[in-house]
């Protein structure tokens, strides 16, 4: 290894940088908010979305792309974040209303008023009118994206410390990261919880601040900021997955028992990554829900977690710009398609309805990528670059579950 | 009241004879006086002897007597049963020969006082316990039962002797206890009857102890005279908003002035922009307020209201009491003990009850987990895609009932259909997937997982989002019944059956077939069993198979009591996942164990918090996350070299 | 001399199978020990054991001069006191370039937060160019480890063992798969490095053990049989009965 600067080391950070910034200039000269008004606001959005489903992909690339563990948690951690961002958006946006509202009364609110007021209208619908203690910090801004990361990180940290000093590892982890999703998410079901049960937060889209601003500039807002989170992100990953960190974590991917004999502490090696990772899927979370609007359960359902591997599955794992494809594609891809704007297609006396049928197609390429190109997407570009892969005789890298396969080892 | 009784009972025992002595209209021409002006004292015998007398007419005469419809016609003085007839009335004879019609001022009516009338009534009750034909005697103890009054209990007593009839003499025993103990005038024969009920837990019991306790709540400057069952302490037994309005209701303090009724009350008193001489601006505090609020009550323009202050000066004032209804005591006190009792002992039924609902619940997981347990814990292989096999297995008897009418039979026909076609299904996914993907138990995982994402979307496709009936046949409705709190249905304790079925050919297909052997060969080690003349490949097939067979006929298990939607396998995954891990990878014991410590567990957390199915799977999910950390590989745990680390 | 590594009564139990029984070994800080016995003697066990993946019902298990305890640490404090193993089939990141794999066993910290921040002076660039050539991978640096030849690899992982700078090297049967002319190499290898630390070598392959000509110590049934010269060893009636008797 000789010592070059970072974009020499990794020039397919420098082509992604540089394809981002193009893309986000490009939507912003075409949004209807700064731009010439060709692509719709919601698209803005859903584009924004995609982006924050490509930084929350990364951190799954990350945990199981490079180390190998199959988290079928993150959606989870993404979704905390989004709680606890909405929590000050809906608290702060509903204080402005009860606020305007009670002063049209003749006199001025009171604390007592305007902390009823916004309880009754936040917790009307679960027949409650009083703030829950976990309402504590909603009215702060700082405190409570401090919140945003802090939650799911903690419980990523707690978690993850369980998991891994019972050496939990393999499907065995991921089946139980799926039970942690699956408790959380029930959990947020209930009425009691404090978080609106299954109603969830809505009119997040809102900024409190800028009532004045319109949905065209706040989603340009929100789309920059996305766009700068991913770019940051994947210059942040990069820099870990290139040096030895990375070379550490890819070793504890193939053969975590050798990792151990060489004198690395595998656990606080996956905790590290676990709660980093968690916190990333956190902030895309923080950049998602005001984008998108509203939050329930059903988001942090443990189905959200698999799709998150899906799209790092099929970008192609272990390659950080793999990861981003696969989001973008298969997101983008799955909303188009559920979206009920394409037409029918007749077949004899039925006639396929894309809504219907896109999950079918969907699992069914999921499944025929994981036999047939375990590269994924990602693998293309080696096709390009003719790279061979190594002729080993079936045989994966190293003895551990999550190791790589010989389709997927670049040389 | 007492007298009576005691003459209706002391007389009792005299009818025979006098039944045999006169008939109705005798006794009545013989008492003739006494009836026109019958007096409580002195009326008994006579009614005493009508009722005895044992003639069919008695009943009415009485009746009528008790209802006013007892008349003496102007014209001869007799007397006649009256019923009223358009204008007039209908009149009948005391011997029941119909005797014409008489306009009503013909008649005079005979107008026993309510004291008489209550002899009349519990005289009444006496004759109909006492009448010949069981259906109305047991009519009559019925409706007592239903409306229970003081009256009642005397001839109900007196009827107990001469009951003949050993289930109704029973039934009126019991009766009696619940009148005593509710209207008996003597408080030791009230206590007496509640220690009686002794073990007795059931519904009535618990109906008629439950009023000796009600309690209400007052307010009051001291203790009050009644029964007080315990003083109430405010912020600690009720809240002060509770105890205010008590106060309220006593009269002894004002409402409380609500912040709208404030807010609306000086918005009205706003003069050039001050209330009560605060400026509006500073009123956007609470104390601001009630400063501004106590000005103008002083100037009289609003009503007087307390405020915060006065609300806990009145509250510090008044003390605040439990009362109980019922005046006595000793009665109250052996209720609350015979209820403590009571508590006691149905607490330990539910616990049975839990324990059953535990069992039954257990058997259902164990159906929907072993299945897995085979395709994980045998082969190693994540079938994510299993709890679409126990949707496409009940929905396989769905569809065998659409043809075949006769539930019994669909049920007989659907069991194997839904093995066919899930083993099937299980063949091809193992042939055309998962043999591709051994040794690659994450790629499996996710491979599996698009099966059932495309698996559960054709489901939904083809049958609709809405749930379709799995109708069980006739002999499994209803349930078994032990008493008011233990019971369990017909089709748990099939699906319990079933669940025991399945192990039993489990163990006996992997401990004493050729099959068995060549699976176990093959998982401890493939190549030397190959080596033996044992095809691997053939073998793996067939255990994947099996296990998603079991899997559907768990779906027609699961669907007789459940809804069958195309999502309802995937409510099943992870608790399946977690019942074969809790319970240990690699052994049928274990996740028999497993799904016992999870039924159990789901259905005490329920219990502790029945508000809230949600939660306790919220719980359970918990639970089972911690018990992972203390024994990783599960309950029953393969250790040493056989667990392969 | 006081001992590098001290084994004293040291039982190990699987499933009622007693695999090592009441085991007491020691060695000095710069020592070649060779270990033999039949199949089942307990020789991997007794590997598993001191690098803390196998943890003993009983005994005890002293390391260093300031005897430091084994039994409470993990397998990873134990490598970092100084205690290297080398696998009998060789075990190096196949996914990974001949000079990460080195430079993953360079001897530094390893606490995640150090490794993150850490960047390759040209002095570790150095010291991992060197021991590639001392192990004939000198020219192999940029080439994935997965594409070396079997014997490549071995040599790989005997350059890990060596950027670790351990005190006690544990070699697993070195000589399995080698050439004659590698295992001649192998030889003066390890007798090279027994001059400054400790090795131990667990072989079946009696010709090596007598090139090795140090002292050996026969296992069996999970407890040391006999202790001394090769000579010596091969003379004890009970040693020619464990391996000629009942085999």
């Amino acid at each position: 290894m000789t010592r070059k600067g970072f974009f020499a080391q990794n020039p397919s950070a420098l082509i992604f940088i540089a394809v981002l910034a193009l893309f986000t200039l490009a939507v912003t000269l075409m949004s209807e908010g700064l731009g010439a008004g060709v692509i719709s606001t919601s698209f803005v959005k859903t584009l924004g979305k995609t982006l924050c489903l490509c930084l929350v992909a990364l951190a799954m690339d990350l945990i199981w792309g490079y180390a190998g563990i199959l988290s079928l948690g993150h959606m989870a951690f993404f979704a905390l974040g989004g709680y606890m961002i909405g929590m000050w958006l809906m608290y702060a946006r509903t204080e402005e209303i009860v606020v305007t509202a009670l002063a049209q009364g003749g006199l001025p609110a009171s604390d007592a008023e305007i902390s009823q007021g916004i309880a009754t209208q936040i917790f009307g619908v679960v027949g409650s009118s009083d703030l829950p203690a976990i309402w504590a910090f909603a009215h702060s801004l700082p405190l409570q994206f401090a919140l945003a990361l802090a939650v799911p990180g903690l419980l990523a940290l707690i978690f993850g410390w369980l998991a891994f000093r019972s050496r939990v590892t393999g499907v065995y982890l991921s089946i139980l990261t799926q039970a942690m999703t699956l408790a959380l998410a029930l959990y947020l079901f209930q009425n009691d919880s404090g978080l609106r049960g299954n109603n969830g937060l809505s009119g997040l889209q809102n900024l409190p601040g800028f009532g004045d601003s319109s949905q065209d500039l706040v989603s340009i807002w929100f789309f920059w900021a996305s766009a700068l989170a991913l770019g940051m992100g994947y210059l942040t990953l990069t820099w870990i997955v290139s040096g030895k960190f990375g070379s550490v974590i890819r070793a504890i991917r193939d053969d975590e028992a050798r990792v151990r004999f060489l004198g690395y502490p595998v656990e606080a090696y996956k905790l590290f990554l676990f709660t980093l990772t968690a916190l990333i899927a956190a902030l895309a979370g923080v950049l998602y829900y005001p984008q998108a609007g509203i939050i329930n359960p059903a988001e942090l359902a443990p189905i959200a977690s698999i799709y998150l591997a899906v799209w790092v599955a099929i970008g192609g794992r272990g390659r950080l710009y793999g990861a981003v494809i696969g989001a973008a594609s298969v997101s983008l891809l799955s909303s188009v398609f559920t979206s009920g704007r394409l037409p029918n297609i007749p077949l004899g006396p039925v006639s396929l309805n894309w809504v219907d049928w896109w999950l079918v197609i969907l699992g069914l390429s999921f499944v025929a990528v994981t036999l047939f190109a375990p590269k994924g997407i990602g693998g293309l570009f080696d096709r390009f670059q003719r790279i061979p892969t190594p002729a080993r005789k079936g045989a994966p890298l190293g003895p551990d579950d999550g190791s790589l396969q010989e389709q997927e080892a670049q040389p | 009241m007492r007298l009576t009784a005691l003459l209706v009972a002391a007389l009792c025992w005299l009818a025979p004879d006098l039944a045999n002595a006169q008939d109705a209209a005798a006794i009545i021409a013989e008492n003739r006086d006494q009836i026109e002006k019958p007096s409580r004292q002195t009326i008994g015998p006579v009614i005493a002897a009508l009722a005895a007398s044992g003639d069919a007419m008695a009943d009415d005469i009485l009746t009528a007597w008790a209802e006013k419809r007892l008349v003496v016609r102007k014209s001869d003085d007799a007397l006649f049963l009256a019923t009223p007839d358009g204008d007039g009335f209908l009149l009948t004879g005391l011997d029941g020969t119909p005797a014409g019609t008489a306009a009503k001022s013909d008649l005079t009516e005979l107008k026993p006082n309510a004291g008489v009338r209550g002899v009349i009534a519990a005289a009444l009750v006496q004759f109909t316990l006492s009448d010949p034909s069981p259906a109305r005697r047991r009519a009559a103890l019925d409706s007592i039962a239903r409306d229970p009054t003081p009256e009642t209990l005397e001839p109900l007593r007196a009827s107990i002797a001469s009951e003949t009839d050993p289930e109704l003499k029973a039934l009126k025993e019991r009766l009696e206890r619940f009148l005593t103990l509710s209207f008996d005038p003597d408080s030791a024969a009230r206590v007496a009857a509640i220690s009686a009920l002794g073990s007795d837990t059931s519904l009535d019991v618990r109906a008629a102890l439950n009023p000796l306790v009600a309690t209400t709540r007052v307010a009051a400057l001291s203790k009050p005279d009644g029964n007080v069952a315990r003083v109430l302490g405010v912020g600690r037994d009720l809240t002060e908003v509770e105890a205010y309005d008590l106060l309220v209701v006593a009269g002894l303090a004002p409402a409380r002035l609500t912040l709208e009724d404030q807010r609306t009350a000086l918005v009205a008193n706003i003069v050039n922009d001050t209330v009560g001489g605060v400026p509006v601006a500073e009123l956007d505090t609470q104390a601001a307020r009630d400063r501004a609020y106590t000005a103008l009550e002083r100037a009289g323009t609003v009503p007087t209201a307390a405020t915060d202050d006065e609300a806990k000066a009145a509250l510090a004032m008044h003390g605040f009491f439990e009362v109980y209804v019922e005046p006595d005591p000793a009665v109250t006190s052996a209720a609350r003990s015979a209820l403590a009792g009571i508590e006691t002992r149905v607490g330990m039924m539910r616990a049975a009850d839990l324990g059953l609902d535990a069992l039954s619940l257990a058997a259902i997981f164990f159906l929907a987990a072993i299945g897995l347990a085979v395709t994980f814990g045998v082969m190693g292989v994540i079938n994510m895609a299993h709890g679409e096999f126990i949707t496409m297995g009940a929905y396989t008897g769905f569809v065998v009932q659409l043809f075949v009418p006769d539930y019994t039979i669909s049920l007989l026909v659907a069991l194997p259909m839904a093995f066919a076609v899930t083993f099937a299904a299980g063949v091809a996914m193992e042939r055309l997937v998962i043999r591709h993907l051994y040794k690659r138990p994450l790629e499996t995982l996710l491979a599996t997982f698009g099966i059932s994402i495309a698996l559960q979307q054709i489901l939904k496709n083809v049958f609709g989002t809405q749930a379709r009936p799995l109708t069980a046949p006739g002999w499994l409705d209803g349930a078994l019944t032990f008493n008011d709190v233990v019971s369990i249905s017909y089709i748990r304790i099939a699906i319990f059956v079933l669940a025991l079925l399945f192990l039993a050919f489990f163990l006996y297909l992997m401990k004493r077939t050729r099959l068995g052997l060549e699976v176990r060969a093959v998982t401890q080690n493939r190549t030397m069993a190959a080596s033996m003349g044992i095809n691997p490949d053939r073998i793996n097939m067939l255990t994947f198979g099996l296990g998603s067979g079991i899997a559907g006929i768990a779906g027609v298990a699961i669907g007789l009591y459940a809804k069958v939607t195309s999502e309802m396998g995937a409510d099943y995954i992870v608790q399946s996942f977690m019942t074969v891990v809790v319970g240990g990878v690699g052994s049928v014991w274990g996740t028999l164990a497993g799904a016992t410590m999870i039924g159990s567990l789901q259905k005490v957390i329920e219990f502790l918090n029945p508000s809230n199915t949600l939660s306790a799977q919220t719980y359970m999910i918990l639970f089972i996350i911690l018990f992972i950390q203390v024994r990783p590989r599960g309950i029953i745990a393969l250790r040493g070299r056989a667990a392969g680390d | 001399m006081t001992a590098l590594l001290e084994v004293s009564g040291v039982s190990v139990t699987f499933d009622g199978f007693r695999a090592i029984n009441n085991l007491s070994f020691s060695i000095g800080h710069a020592e070649l020990r060779a270990i033999i016995g039949p199949n089942g003697a307990g020789k991997t066990t007794f590997m598993d054991i001191v690098t803390g993946k196998t943890r003993p019902d009983l005994g005890a298990i002293t390391f260093g001069a300031r005897a430091i305890c084994l039994l409470g640490l993990n397998e990873a404090r134990i490598a970092q006191v100084g205690i290297g193993r080398k696998f009998q089939r060789p075990t190096v990141f196949e996914d990974q370039t001949v000079q990460d794999n080195l430079i993953l066993a360079l001897k530094a910290s390893r606490s995640p937060w150090r490794v993150l921040l850490w960047k390759p002076k040209a002095s570790d660039l150095a010291r991992v160019q060197d021991l590639a050539t001392e192990v004939g991978l000198g020219d192999q640096l940029q080439r994935k480890s997965g594409d070396l030849s079997h014997g490549q690899k071995q040599w790989l992982e005997i350059a890990m063992l060596l950027a670790q700078e351990p005190r006690l090297l544990l070699v697993d049967e070195p000589a399995a798969g080698m050439t004659p002319a590698e295992r001649e190499q192998t030889t003066s290898l390890l007798v090279d490095l027994a001059r400054t630390r400790a090795v131990v070598v667990v072989e079946h392959d009696m010709e090596f053990v007598r090139r090795l000509n140090c002292r050996v110590t026969v296992l069996h049934e999970g407890a040391v049989l006999a202790e001394g010269s090769l000579e010596h060893v091969t003379r004890d009636p009970q040693v020619i009965r464990v391996y000629l008797g009942r085999g």
